[in-house]
């Protein structure tokens, strides 16, 4: 049937726009919008059902306008048609999945490896808005007094670039190489739930659509955090705010789910645990805090939502609630968040080293158990964000001692990638640079964290630029740099193409340089008295914001040498990619670039990890008995 | 599989001992660096030494600093030695390193040195934030004070959307937008709010409490000699958070009463609908926040 579905004629273009594609989602999407909007207003409340009155903004028209929106956009990509196939008698089948052609990246397409690349360039896109926020930001604290934007409008775009990164680029390794790379790595043709798999990847979609219109919506003041006495009074850009978290949370929630039901059920013959790939284990914790911590952000927000649409006063103080609810709720979610941002990073750099190095990887268990400790651990420090906040303080001792004992597994990983590049046979490739820089941004991110979790300095430190350099060394020093990492080292494999590589090492250095740069003097400013958020500042730390604020904008300048090296080498030079560039073990480099669809001819056995350099040949993948052919 | 890796690992013609050479290195480097950081880099980290709790987080950020420096001095050691002795040359022949998977003692001994660092700094942030407070929010029953706390002057901080009020019960209720605290007393801050979140933020005191609607934040301070302070809001709290700031002032015994005299005369025409309740035309929080004169924690509102 494969064969059958390949050798058809090729369709003309304007046939093909036609049916379940991307153009049909946003057409339907567009529609169910007004369906909603004019829906709720027909109810016949002209104003919001609120505890606190706002006038002239229907909360409940927004909610029911994107849901609506939401709905159409699935539908007209496509996800109710295997359903209704199946209630109506089809046998199961994963039809989405033969499609061809540059337009199956523009459709549900339930291959992983086109899911993968789908989820690159959607989050790409959306990680250069939230890029062009910040040197918004950045622009406006040029000045400790003027005013370029509107404090408002600056708000907004605060609480944009926070979000939009937070929210976005929570999948930003899981989502375009964990989706990729899952199944290779474990000798799979696919992942255990594909259209599930789809779907993650379109909810993220819709959700940044729904975050970026915000600003048709008069924007939202409170940040990424959302805090809630602050939110209940907004005005109806929170609404946004509100819905594109919650379908972020259902996306990451679905995520981790079908990357732990395929780590468990679909790991090909002779795959134990102890020969994973590291990057595997870092997928798998990542993976079950995701799905354990966002259904509690769900829940917060529908909270949240009701309180602005319902007359619920889940968090008003005034009415009976607590704002401690909200506070809370949201770091339950939240520092386990922080975490799932991380590890996929420790995992990166873990699985990159023994390449570079040409040795294996040293300490396999303790890297192992690294990252499930962090993983367990990062429940039980959340009220560190409250150390200040006045909820009872008998804790802090005890948070103090649980954020501290963090750095004890986060030790582990950095003792074996260090352990796993002495003596060994380093080679400066990119990848390897931006590996190397990691452990150099996530050592300054660490260390500051001491003072953070020390409850007399953080007194000082708490909401501050501080606080703030430090979860940016943490996040855009852990998670962006291993994600560039992890581009340059594997999109010559998921596209066929090589990447400049003169380009891309200037592209390394001016991003090393005025990452730290920018975020260093920060560290500096926070101390000095600099609130978080702040739209005027002392003015004798003009100095310092300026001097951040040019690194900032040279930072968004190697950005663009990125970008153009993206489109320069994928779209122009196209210069084939080698099968195993980096002369890897890794199985995924002894397949063709790019990788066939069915992924395998035949299942793989495994007989070792792939960190066995200078342990003898890659062992050949004997084929298993079982036969060639779709599942 | 063109670019198959060279399989033969290096001959071990290297029996140079590089673990012992960075140990040293880094003992060396790090007897030389820490007295050096610990004595003219940590007295410098703010908050300063305006009060007593500032003066106990500068000790704070000094001892956690002379902590940090050997760790920074390690991996400056360990990658500046690692990267330049075993890195190869562009277009060497890509050949493989010695297998080395695992050293149980490495491993032992590392555990066994971050477990003591972490114990030891949470323990002495814990004794640090015990002492006495250490300047931050603790809610309404705090667990840390200074020694003097019951005759501490007793100073509400009245948070709103945009700025803070102040209310000194043992001044007959006065209520002023100017913070001002008599110098060498030891001052009970009871934080809160009207509407949203806020934080009171006292930039040279070493002070930082949130302000939440409905709860009564108690932060201690001490202070020490007449200065002058930033006050900022530290939790974005809508519109003009940027705006939300402040100078504070710490003056002499009799200064603070000229000043206390002078706000008295002042807001005198405004007084009486201060002190009425809120069902009778008063002022919105009169009575719900007023903290009883001479002392004690103010009544917490319900819910």
């Amino acid at each position: 049937m494969t064969d059958v579905a390949l050798a058809m004629p090729r369709t003309p273009l304007w046939r093909r726009l036609i049916g379940f594609n991307l153009l049909t989602g946003i057409v339907l999407g567009v529609g169910g919008w007004y369906v909603g909007w004019f829906g709720a207003h027909a109810l016949g409340t002209s104003n919001s059902l609120d505890f606190i009155p706002k006038i002239d903004q229907n909360d409940l028209s927004v909610y029911l306008a994107y849901l609506g929106g939401v709905i159409g956009f699935l539908v007209g990509l496509g996800f109710l048609n295997y359903p209704i196939a199946r209630l109506r008698g089809y046998p199961p089948s994963l039809r989405e999945k033969e499609a061809h052609g540059w337009t199956r990246y523009f459709s549900l397409c339930t291959d992983h490896k086109v899911v993968g690349i789908q989820y690159l360039w959607g989050i790409g896109l959306f990680f250069f808005i939230g890029g062009l926020n910040a040197m918004l930001i950045r622009t406006e604290l040029l000045s400790p007094n003027h005013q370029v934007f509107p404090a408002g409008t600056y708000l907004t775009i605060v609480g944009m670039h926070g979000t939009m990164m937070m929210g976005m680029m929570t999948s930003g390794i899981l989502g375009p190489f964990a989706n990729y790379l899952v199944p290779l790595m474990i000798g799979a043709r696919r992942m255990a739930f594909p259209r599930i798999e789809a779907l993650t990847f379109w909810l993220l979609m819709a959700a940044g659509a729904i975050l970026t219109t915000t600003i048709f919506f008069g924007g939202f003041p409170t940040g990424w955090t959302g805090y809630a006495p602050l939110a209940d009074q907004s005005n109806a850009g929170m609404d946004n705010y509100v819905l594109f978290f919650a379908l972020v949370g259902i996306s990451m929630t679905l995520l981790g789910l079908n990357m732990i039901a395929t780590i468990l059920t679909m790991r090909a013959p002779g795959l134990t645990w102890s020969r994973l790939p590291i990057f595997i284990w870092g997928v798998l914790s990542t993976a079950v805090l995701m799905v354990l911590a966002a259904p509690v952000l769900i829940a917060v927000l529908s909270m949240e939502a009701m309180d602005r649409t319902a007359q619920t006063t889940f968090f008003i103080a005034q009415a009976g609630g607590s704002n401690y609810l909200y506070q809370n709720l949201f770091w339950v979610f939240g520092h386990p968040e922080v975490y799932i941002l991380a590890l996929p990073g420790f995992a990166i750099v873990l699985e990159l080293l023994p390449v570079f190095a040409r040795k294996p990887l040293w300490g396999y268990r303790l890297a192992v158990a690294g990252m499930l400790g962090v993983s367990l651990l990062s429940w039980f420090v959340w009220q560190h964000h409250l150390f200040v906040s006045g909820i009872n303080g008998d804790l802090r001792p005890f948070y103090i001692l649980s954020t501290e004992l963090i750095s004890i597994p986060t030790g582990f990983t950095f003792l074996c990638g260090m352990m796993t590049i002495w003596r060994g046979r380093i080679r400066f490739t990119v990848p390897m640079l931006f590996c190397l820089a990691w452990f150099f941004n996530f050592l300054i991110g660490g260390l500051s964290g001491v003072y953070l979790s020390d409850t007399p300095s953080d007194v000082t430190t708490h909401g501050s630029f501080f606080s703030m350099a430090h979860f940016h060394y943490t996040i855009m020093g852990g998670l962006v740099f291993t994600f560039f990492a992890a581009v340059y080292y594997w999109l010559p494999k998921m596209t066929g193409w090589q990447l400049n590589e003169r380009l891309a090492k200037i592209h390394f250095w001016t991003m090393f340089i005025f990452f730290n740069s920018t975020f260093g003097p920060l560290l500096a400013v926070g101390f000095l008295g600099q609130p978080r958020r702040v739209v005027t500042y002392a003015s004798g730390l003009q100095f310092l914001n300026d001097w951040v604020s040019v690194s900032a904008f040279c930072l968004g300048f190697s950005m663009l040498i990125f970008l153009f090296n993206l489109v320069w080498s994928l779209a122009f030079v196209k210069k084939p990619a080698e099968m195993n560039p980096w002369a890897s073990r890794s199985i995924e480099f002894q397949l063709p670039s790019p990788v066939p669809v069915h992924n395998f001819d035949r299942i793989p056995v495994f007989s070792s990890d792939p960190y066995g350099y200078g342990e003898g040949p890659v062992p050949t993948l004997v084929p298993a008995g079982q036969p060639a052919g779709r599942e | 599989m063109a670019s198959q890796p060279t399989t033969a690992p290096t001959p071990p013609t290297d029996s140079t001992n590089h673990g012992l050479r960075v140990v040293v290195a880094w003992l060396v480097l790090s007897a030389i660096t820490t007295p050096l950081v610990a004595i003219y880099v940590g007295p410098l980290i703010p908050p300063g030494n305006a009060t007593v709790q500032g003066q106990g987080q500068v000790f704070d950020n000094q001892v956690m600093t002379s902590f940090v420096t050997p760790i920074l001095c390690l991996m400056a050691v360990f990658f500046a030695y690692g990267l330049v002795k075993f890195h190869t040359r562009r277009n060497e022949a890509i050949l493989d390193g010695p297998p080395l998977r695992n050293d149980a003692r490495v491993q032992l001994l590392w555990i066994v040195i971050t477990m003591a660092m972490v114990l030891f700094l949470a323990g002495f942030g814990t004794y640090e934030l015990l002492k006495d407070g250490s300047g931050g929010g603790q809610g309404p029953n705090p667990i840390a004070y200074p020694a003097h706390h019951q005759s501490a002057l007793q100073v509400q901080v009245i948070g709103q959307q945009w700025q803070f009020t102040y209310r000194y019960p043992s001044l007959g209720g006065l209520e002023s937008n100017q913070l001002y605290l008599p110098a060498n007393t030891d001052v009970a801050l009871h934080v809160t709010s009207l509407d949203v979140i806020h934080s009171f933020w006292a930039v040279e005191l070493g002070v930082k409490a949130d302000a939440n609607p409905g709860i009564d934040n108690v932060a201690y301070v001490q202070t020490k000699g007449p200065t002058v302070f930033h006050v900022r809001c530290a939790e974005l709290c809508g519109l003009w958070h940027g705006y939300m700031y402040n100078n504070g002032y710490v003056v002499s015994a009799s200064q603070f009463q000229t000043w206390a005299a002078q706000q008295t005369k002042l807001y005198a025409a405004i007084k009486p609908f201060m002190d009425k309740p809120d069902n009778q035309g008063g002022a919105p929080y009169a009575h719900s926040y007023l903290p009883a004169p001479g002392g004690g924690a103010p009544p917490v509102r319900a819910g």
